[in-house]
């Protein structure tokens, strides 16, 4: 009971000092995201467009409405969860997979991981533009040659599937990182352990089941909260493939189109609000299920 | 008050030293193209003979630079003493105040040079906003060799049904040539500016006075049926998200039998060095119909000067001399004739070494000769230009309707479903901005 009161007493005597201390630390924090958050939604009720600086005033909320009133909004939010959606799940599969493949190589391990790095370091815009005119195209690219060498006509692929297209693009990019994280953490795993259960008569899989997977649940969520937090923001490869369109606009896509393009700050800062709001959801359910899965 | 006329020789006397010696810096925004890459390159001789004049390049990409200069001269920042626009730029900003007028380059500048459509897609109300630095129209490209197996003649002025049946004839995808090749890619400044342009010269328009949206004219249709019908039945595979950059590979690599699209492409296609088809390539105007209008378009990057700027006349130096008729030489000079900044001025036209440097030289002039942004249809307009309207809104517009109509070549949606969200969505968004009130 007496340690308990002194407990209780230390923070509190602590509280006041460590109040100032963290002081700045809050400040500069509230300066830097509370700020243009409070300074955005007050854009987002007001008709704030560039190219016309004399008409200006409270519009309630007109940006929204017009926004919702769009037909391309609500495709955009189920293409954005469908492209979020297929890149998660396929990175995470398929960079637990190499990951695993690449923890027992047993030659050229550097190089082999430096190779599979290398799609990261290639520019959003860099990579859409290869993927677009060297690899998809139906004329002249790789996957064109590989189709006439097996006598079937070439698939035209962004216009017959604009997200699949774009999505394997973003897949292509988050790769190495999914693969990078759960490589590391493979390695972390205790090799004892491994041992232990292989003498208990453990089958691999039963090991990869019970013990690898658990010991990977944190990195993969970390990998699902990174990689949502970047994926929900895909623009380049929309601009340079397909330049949107109900197929394959997501949501960043809609709100350059709609309001960056006519500089109209107000409708703008209305998207914005609507996509926090939506990544924070998106975020909010994703990683609670991710760990709840993983960690039992 | 003593102390006042004490100090106030003093003060006269620096004044004038620090004129005698100052540095005045230009801070100059500009799109990284090819010809303004290299004015970057030969402004160091503009430096050398002018010692007070230091200049400050930011080299942007096309989006980005349009981005960053409308949002500082909105703001009047006043970051840029000269700013690179295009012709869809100059008339809203010049209606805004935003630009300092350039009718008073003087007689070296020779402003009565300038190609006569150029210079009014420059102006506002007859004052000039901005000074020309390259230009572009529209015409036609087509394999020579192929037309002659076929038997095929090129009129002197084609016209789309023309067009359309040669591509039917040519088309050869077993061989690797497609009849033709059109842009598909969906933006404003994509596959819009040439469905936008080929309406025109039907004799349609965007808009009419009232500005209510005329997709659903029979102008529209016919426009939307036969360029989608076209080349979903003969161009290349891929078609729908083909721009500019896609189509020139594609001509170059021998894989378009005709192709619709800027001149800016005639140099690439004429260099053996960037094209399989340099000798085999032939240049016609652009498909004309009915109204003989609209048919060209006309594009232009343009130096202009902000209001907000404080160096205005250092500014004004700097544009006579990078846009003034003496450039050309100095570009001749280090980099060949072929390499000169095209469209701009008739001086360079009638110069001897230009044009036998650059074949296509006559049918560019014509080409830009022809368009007439102000009055782009048969029909009255409210608005300037033919393949765009000068109005803030269309970026957003174009590039909605250009989703549809790409999505129309992907065969996703039929062209009249394409139409009608087509009108839908320009009416909406030109009510959004008030344009019904």
């Amino acid at each position: 009971m007496t340690a308990r009161a002194v407990a209780k007493r230390k923070p509190a005597y602590l509280r006041k000092h460590g109040q100032i201390l963290v002081a700045p630390a809050v400040i500069m924090l509230l300066a830097f995201s509370l700020a243009p958050l409070i300074a955005t939604l007050r854009f987002s009720v007001t008709d704030y467009r560039l190219l016309f600086p004399d008409v200006t005033g409270f519009v309630g909320l007109a940006n929204y409405r017009n926004l919702i009133a769009n037909p391309d909004f609500w495709p955009a939010l189920v293409n954005t969860i469908l492209l979020v959606g297929f890149v998660l799940a396929s990175t995470v599969a398929v960079g637990l997979g190499l990951a695993l493949l690449l923890e027992r190589a047993v030659v050229g391990k550097s190089v082999l991981r430096l190779l599979v790095i290398s799609p990261f370091f290639v520019m959003p815009p860099v990579s859409a533009l290869l993927w677009k005119n060297l690899l998809m195209q139906p004329v002249s690219g790789f996957f064109a040659w590989l189709a006439s060498m097996a006598g079937v006509p070439a698939f035209d692929w962004f216009a017959k599937a604009p997200l699949l297209s774009v999505a394997l693009i973003v897949a292509w990019q988050w790769l190495p990182f999914a693969t990078l994280i759960l490589l590391t953490s493979l390695q972390s795993f205790d090799r004892d352990q491994r041992e232990a259960a292989t003498v208990d008569g453990a089958s691999s899989t039963s090991i990869f089941r019970h013990l690898v997977l658990p010991h990977l649940a944190r990195p993969i969520a970390i990998v699902v909260m990174m990689e949502t937090i970047f994926l929900l923001g895909t623009f380049a490869e929309v601009l340079v493939t397909t330049g949107g369109g109900k197929a394959s606009t997501n949501l960043a896509f809609l709100v350059y189109s709609q309001a960056m393009l006519q500089y109209d700050i107000g409708a703008a800062s209305a998207a914005g609000i609507i996509a926090i709001i939506f990544a924070n959801i998106v975020a909010f359910f994703l990683v609670r299920a991710v760990g709840r899965s993983l960690e039992v | 008050m003593r102390s006042y006329w004490t100090w106030l020789p003093a003060l006269a006397l620096a004044s004038c030293s620090s004129g005698g010696q100052e540095q005045t810096t230009l801070i100059i925004a500009t799109v990284n193209n090819g010809d303004m890459v290299r004015l970057k390159e030969l402004a160091s001789e503009f430096e050398a003979t002018h010692p007070r004049i230091k200049l400050e390049w930011v080299v942007l990409e096309e989006n980005i630079l349009r981005q960053k200069v409308t949002t500082d001269v909105a703001i009047k920042g006043g970051q840029y003493d000269i700013v690179t626009i295009g012709a869809y730029e100059v008339p809203i900003w010049a209606k805004r105040r935003w630009l300092a007028s350039l009718d008073d380059l003087g007689p070296a500048y020779a402003a009565d040079d300038l190609i006569a459509p150029v210079k009014a897609a420059v102006s506002f109300q007859g004052v000039q906003y901005a000074a020309p630095f390259n230009a572009e129209g529209t015409f036609t490209m087509y394999r020579t060799d192929l037309f002659r197996r076929a038997g095929i003649v090129m009129p002197a002025r084609p016209d789309w049904a023309f067009l359309t049946a040669a591509a039917a004839k040519l088309n050869d995808p077993a061989a690797g040539t497609y009849g033709i090749c059109l842009r598909g890619k969906a933006g404003w400044g994509e596959n819009m500016a040439a469905f936008l342009t080929m309406a025109h010269s039907y004799g349609g328009r965007l808009f009419d006075e009232r500005w209510r949206p005329q997709f659903d004219s029979p102008e529209w249709r016919t426009t939307l049926d036969t360029y989608v019908g076209a080349l979903r039945k003969w161009g290349p595979p891929g078609a729908a998200t083909n721009g500019f950059n896609e189509n020139l590979a594609l001509f170059a690599q021998g894989k378009c039998a005709i192709w619709f699209d800027s001149t800016v492409a005639a140099p690439f296609l004429s260099d053996p060095k960037t094209s399989k088809v340099a000798d085999s390539t032939g240049f016609a105007p652009a498909p004309a119909e009915t109204s003989g209008k609209g048919a060209n378009w006309l594009w232009t990057w343009a130096l202009a000067v902000p209001i907000s700027s404080k160096r205005s006349p250092e500014a004004k130096q700097f544009i006579r001399w990078a846009a003034g008729p003496g450039y050309a030489a100095i570009v001749a000079r280090h980099a060949g004739w072929l390499a000169v900044p095209p469209g701009t001025r008739m001086s360079l036209y009638r110069n001897p070494n230009y044009r036998k440097a650059a074949p296509f030289a006559e049918v560019t002039l014509q080409a830009i000769n022809a368009a007439d942004p102000t009055s782009p249809s048969r029909l009255p307009v409210p608005y300037i230009g033919v393949q765009y309207a000068a109005i803030p809104e269309w970026q957003g517009i174009g590039t909605e309707i250009g989703q549809q109509f790409s999505a129309a070549i992907a065969g996703r949606v039929s062209t009249k479903d394409a139409l009608a969200e087509a009108q839908a969505a320009s009416r909406r968004q030109l009510a959004a901005a008030g344009y019904y009130k």
